[in-house]
């Protein structure tokens, strides 16, 4: 199992939880497993069933788009974080 | 934590002086990019207190992102210090101080308060250039900004 970090925006969807537990070799399993068990976290991250564009995935402090995005790896001792983008701009 | 809806929409925002000078500052200072940083302080209260500068992963005129290492890392500094996450904000170089269709669109944090410069017009003191406002279901709302 892999520790999976709840930042404070999204822990009302996880019933308050600053860490939980999942199973998953990948970051695609982790999220499956994860998004199984939360449902309301899953509502909160995900678009038409997928991960919104809008969700940052990091791996032990390292955002996943830079590394093999929902395919990185994913080990027992690795620390993943979701935590929603802060994006815009005028245009 | 203050939640998002039309009670919420009505809470303004409060920040120094000098809180809303290093804002501007580090929007001019970003310049011809757009600026982005986060605010903590007490979001029961309303109360922006620290800036916290982020890079902007986008270097754009157009656009912001806030660096994905600087969120994480700003993130979890202000829960560290026993803060909340109060406001998001950013500058727009050449348009009002108003969330664009990108910024209702892209917005992901409900409970908070987005905060937006204007540069339009450099003789802007700092109190005028700008604005608070809240984000959701894609629509934005402003809210009283008051500059102490």
């Amino acid at each position: 199992m892999s520790r999976v970090r709840i930042p404070p925006v999204l822990r009302e969807s996880v019933g308050g939880a600053r860490e939980i537990e999942a199973a998953g070799d990948t970051v695609s399993a982790l999220l499956d497993d994860l998004f199984g068990r939360y449902p309301a976290l899953a509502e909160r991250v995900t678009d038409d069933g997928e991960l919104s564009h809008f969700i940052n995935v990091y791996v032990n402090d390292r955002d996943v788009r830079y590394r093999e995005g929902l395919s990185t790896p994913v080990a027992a001792d690795d620390t993943v974080i979701l935590l929603p983008a802060m994006a815009g701009g005028a245009r | 934590m203050v939640s998002a809806g039309d009670g919420a929409n009505r809470i303004g925002l409060t920040m120094t002086s000098a809180v809303a000078e290093e804002l501007m500052r580090h929007a001019r200072r970003e310049l011809p990019n757009e600026a982005c940083a986060l605010l903590s302080g007490s979001l029961a209260q309303g109360s922006a207190t620290s800036v916290h500068p982020a890079r902007n992963a986008e270097a754009s005129p157009l656009r912001y992102n806030v660096d994905p290492e600087d969120l994480i890392r700003i993130t979890y500094a202000i829960e560290d210090a026993g803060e909340d996450l109060v406001a998001i904000f950013h500058s727009h170089t050449h348009t009002p101080a108003v969330p664009s269709a990108t910024d209702r669109r892209a917005a992901q944090y409900p409970d908070v308060f987005y905060v937006l410069a204007t540069l339009a017009d450099p003789s802007l003191p700092a109190a005028s250039a700008l604005r608070a406002w809240r984000i959701h279901g894609g629509q934005s709302f402003e809210v009283p900004l008051a500059v102490e």
